[in-house]
């Protein structure tokens, strides 16, 4: 397409001149003279045209469309949480394009399917930066296809935003965390476990599947109830392996651990193996004024799909649920449900909106805003831009950090009701820094890309 | 010492007076403090000091008059977060007091345990009086406990030392924390002699708490081993037929599992669209034979589509059945999706109190007892009809078999529908447990193979064996090596166990045809 338009120029050029060469030889000079101007007319003319062309060529490619890709398992294990993800992304894409797209450019998706295998992430990542040489990249879930794309995006210098929740210790120049550190979900729900309002709970059980995030999370929890003066003999800590069904000896231990009182249970417990651990710990006779179960990784996309009866009057800890009474979030909930019916999606209306889409939604807002800003899609002006700054997010207004790449968020502590939505029973003051390196387990280490060069050491 | 004893008596007459006048307080209502007092107290509860505030709290909650709570409520929607703070407690303390005479157990029991562990020794007449007409023996653990734990927190000596002895009678796991205090204020070197009397009714309590804990335990573990062993038999039932005895390696037999957890689901939906409310609890009744066809007909497609011709090419089986248990995953996520949950019936939700903090959950039960009666239906269809007389002569001399005039492609593809239609209930009985989801029987083919293999191929009484084994096993060592490290020792022993014996606990002997 690009170079037709230059070759008729040069063609229309070398017939104008190979007509003034064999017409010049039989004829007077007159009429060469005449014939000539004739030609250097047209010869201008063409250039003229020619010129004009690679203009129109070079304006149409400013209007071309900014790819950006989306990397999302849309098969596998971990499809049930990352569709949705996928989905919402492509809201806001169609939201932005409806409103006249980027800097007057329309935005173009291009999705691909890492299957979750997180070898597959990597090789998806690559062919998104390299192949597909897009703006920008959403996607990932879980913490190790964000450890293996990571090299990639660093290597390449791509730009990433994660919107899930995870353990921290990371701070990649290539990486915006829209979802939350451990200091913004984790630390501030066992506080409210051990406030008078959230009950004054004084002995923990940390619970989880055995893998990076719940064993991370749970290192700097009890390195936090340590420092908090509980002694370590109210601290137990528990694994279970991936896909695991039977918790009749956890729960038995828990219902031991609880007995007395003021004992709560922290859940890392991931995707399958919560109903089973839910139904069992209510079939044991155990209630959640026992001993309450606070779940880091239970959200209204997982609870659709789950008998909740088991699980009502327990916690959960995000930054933001379907619940939440603002009008922007409203809104952001009916569109959601609309766009679901409109394009067919499969469950239509009864989709409910959840924390790491929220992140995600806001996500790709935050860089439309930084390109706009910035006035380019360069990776090195985005990132600049996206320093700093604000967006009214369907939860409340959030702040991206000055420096260190995660997000200013507010957190909620919710209660989980019957028909799988969040009462929320606690709401933090104002936003919440990020800490990507938490203070109770890396005191001399913190994350800075302005004054420093990312993780950086602490003087003490 | 005469002088602190003559103190002592006048404190417990002084207590035991203000418990009648409180447990006569509501009951007198109009003559008590005059309802200016109480309205005095309302708006206090709203004050900015908190000294106020707290003093109204406590005078309210003494008074403990339930109509109040209507009056509280209307307070808290209007109040700011302190003063709902300090209302939660005392709307909880009323709460549970109109609980205790609620018709539903559940609620009576919980409310009597609520007040035991909120620490108001102003709810000990409540309970005493709740004691009195309660017909259930659970409840009425619960609110004898309760009053122990209350009194075990009065200041009184001997009060407590009675509540020590009674909270060891009761083998209450819930006193252990609070005696042990008691216990460690005792042994400080300042203790007097009446902390040093109840530190030893308290280590008396421990100890007679702990023994009763020690064999609950080891009761639960044996439950749980059953109820583990009764699980991982119904799963290997039906393979043990298919792999057993007709020696087709099924990978799709997890998915014949799904099929039928997802048939249970359907027979769910339907009760929920066109059948009264009143019928649902029934619904599981009905899905058990409906998985058990769903899988079997499932079985008998995929016998004769696939595996049919690969009989005696045990890796093209494996393969082969592989992809189609690919295949069904995928299908069932895309038509399924992710909305699928199977609410269990409401008898078969919650569970039965055995002994002191003895929980056996009724899904559990009735799982054993379904693969109890498994076994008996698989036992009596192989040894007792002229079926099973097939069967077990096709799987143990093919070519004589079809000599004598047996049909076997049709004894066959019998066979192998029986062994997925097992499979079927097993992913009935498995929505009791867990979820759900396309890769239900991933989880579970790995240990179904495991039990039966360890069991010995070919032999029912193996598979039943080797699951008890390894279930029980688990459970005994899951409470001291922990759910991972446990399941890598139990998979080490069955590698070394193999290793020793290649053909299982129970091997064919005699002139086997195949060998």
């Amino acid at each position: 397409m690009k170079s037709s338009p230059e070759s008729t120029k040069s063609d229309l050029v070398k017939n104008a001149v190979e007509t003034t060469m064999t017409t010049a030889a039989g004829s007077s000079r007159r009429e060469f003279l005449a014939q000539s101007g004739r030609v250097v007319a047209a010869a201008g003319v063409a250039s003229l045209l020619g010129n004009l062309g690679g203009w129109a060529l070079s304006y149409a490619a400013d209007k071309e469309p900014i790819k950006i890709g989306i990397l999302h398992s849309l098969s596998g294990t971990m499809a049930i949480s990352e569709v949705s993800l996928k989905d919402v992304v492509l809201m806001a894409v169609e939201e932005i394009n409806a409103k006249g797209g980027v800097m007057g450019r329309k935005i173009k998706p291009v999705v691909v399917d890492p299957a979750s295998n997180w070898d597959l992430f990597a090789e998806k990542a690559k062919q998104l930066l390299v192949v597909d040489k897009v703006a920008v990249v959403f996607g990932c879930w879980t913490s190790v296809s964000r450890k293996s794309v990571l090299p990639v995006f660093e290597k390449n210098n791509g730009l990433l935003f994660y919107p899930v929740q995870y353990e921290g210790e990371e701070c990649s120049h290539n990486v915006f965390y829209t979802g939350a550190a451990v200091n913004q979900q984790a630390i501030p729900a066992v506080e409210y476990l051990m406030s008078k309002e959230g009950g004054g709970y004084k002995k923990f059980y940390l619970l989880g599947t055995d893998y990076v995030y719940p064993r991370t999370t749970n290192k700097i929890l009890r390195a936090m109830l340590l420092a908090k003066k509980v002694p370590a003999a109210d601290i137990m800590e528990e694994y279970t392996p991936f896909h695991h069904q039977d918790y009749q000896t956890i729960v038995g231990k828990v219902k031991k651990f609880a007995a007395g009182g003021k004992a709560a249970v922290i859940s890392t417990i991931n995707g399958d193996s919560n109903v089973p651990f839910y139904k069992e710990f209510a079939n044991q006779g155990l209630r959640a004024e026992d001993a309450p179960i606070m779940a880091f990784s239970v959200a209204e996309d997982e609870l659709r799909g789950m008998d909740t009866t088991a699980l009502v009057g327990h916690l959960a800890a995000w930054n933001y649920y379907q619940s939440v009474d603002t009008p922007q979030n409203k809104k952001f909930v009916a569109d959601f449900k609309a766009y679901c019916k409109k394009n067919n999606l499969p469950d239509g209306e009864k989709r409910v909106t959840d924390d790491p889409m929220e992140a995600a939604y806001f996500g790709v807002h935050i860089w439309k805003q930084a390109v706009e800003k910035a006035g380019s899609t360069e990776v090195d002006k985005v990132r600049k831009a996206v320093y700093g700054s604000k967006f009214l997010a369907p939860g409340g207004e959030i702040k991206m950090d000055e420096a260190n790449h995660h997000t200013n968020k507010p957190v909620l502590i919710g209660e989980i009701l019957k028909d799988g939505q969040f009462k929320i029973v606690s709401r933090s003051k104002g936003l919440v820094k990020p800490e990507p390196w938490s203070e109770y387990t890396s005191p001399d280490k913190g994350c800075d890309w302005i004054g420093h060069q990312g993780t950086y050491q602490k003087k003490a | 010492m005469l002088l602190r004893s003559l103190i002592g008596l006048v404190l417990v007459c002084f207590c035991w007076g203000t418990e009648i006048a409180a447990a006569e307080g509501p009951r007198v209502k109009p003559a008590a403090p005059p309802v200016s007092l109480i309205d005095q107290a309302l708006a206090d509860l709203s004050s900015e000091d908190q000294s106020t505030q707290e003093a109204a709290v406590l005078f309210l909650s003494e008074r403990g008059d339930p109509s109040l709570l209507l009056k509280l409520e209307a307070i808290r929607d209007s109040a700011d977060r302190s003063v709902r703070l300090a209302l939660k407690p005392l709307m909880d303390q009323l709460k549970n007091r109109i609980n205790l005479s609620s018709p539903d157990v559940d609620q009576r029991r919980s409310a009597a345990a609520d007040l035991g562990s909120a620490g108001k020794p102003g709810a000990i007449p409540w309970l005493e009086a709740a004691l009195e007409n309660e017909p259930h023996r659970w409840v009425r653990y619960a609110i004898e406990e309760s009053i122990a734990l209350l009194q075990l927190a009065s200041t009184n000596p001997d009060d407590q030392i009675t509540a020590a002895t009674k909270l060891g009678e009761l083998r209450s796991q819930n006193a252990v924390p609070a005696l042990k205090e008691l216990l460690q204020q005792g042994s400080d070197g300042s203790a007097t002699a009446q902390h040093q009397a109840v530190a030893s009714a308290a280590r008396a309590a421990i100890e007679q708490i702990d023994i009763w804990a020690s064999w609950a335990g080891a009761f639960e573990t044996i439950f749980r081993g059953i109820s583990l062993s009764s699980i991982l038999l119904i799963m290997s039932l039906g393979l043990a037929i298919v792999f057993g005895l007709m020696g087709v390696i099924n990978m799709a037999h997890g998915e014949l599992m799904m099929v039928g957890a997802y048939a249970t689901f359907v027979t769910q939906e339907c009760f929920k669209a066109y059948l009264p409310p009143g019928a649902f609890d029934y619904y599981f009744l009905v899905s058990m034979p409906v998985s058990f066809l769903v899988a079997a007909v499932f079985g008998l497609i995929l016998e004769a589509t696939v595996i049919s011709f690969l009989y005696g090419r045990p890796l093209e089986t494996m393969l082969a059945t592989w992809g189609v248990s690919l295949v069904l995953i995928q299908a069932a996520r895309v038509y399924f999706g992710d909305l699928t949950s199977v609410v269990a019936p409401s008898w078969l939700s919650g569970g039965v109190q055995a002994m002191v903090g003895v929980y056996l959950p009724y899904n559990r039960i009735f799982i054993i007892l379904l693969s109890i009666l498994c076994v008996c239906g698989i036992y009596f269809l192989l040894f007792r009809t002229g079926i099973g007389l097939r069967v077990r002569a096709v799987t143990q001399n093919r070519d004589m078999s079809s000599c004598l005039g047996i049909p076997t492609r049709k004894v066959d593809a019998y066979t192998f529908a029986f062994g997925s239609g097992l499979a079927g209930v097993a992913g009935c009985a498995l929505t009791l447990i867990g979820n759900v989801e396309p890769g239900l029987g991933q989880n579970y083919i790995v240990d179904s193979f495991m039990v039966v293999v360890t069991g010995g191929v070919g032999k029912l009484m193996g598979t039943i064996v080797a699951s008890l084994g390894i279930g029980g096993l688990n459970k005994l060592l899951e409470p001291s090596f922990g759910a991972v490290y446990s399941k890598v020792l139990i998979l080490v022993l069955v590698v070394v166990f193999l290793q020793r014996r290649p053909s299982g606990l129970f091997t064919i002997k005699g002139r086997h045809a195949d060998t």
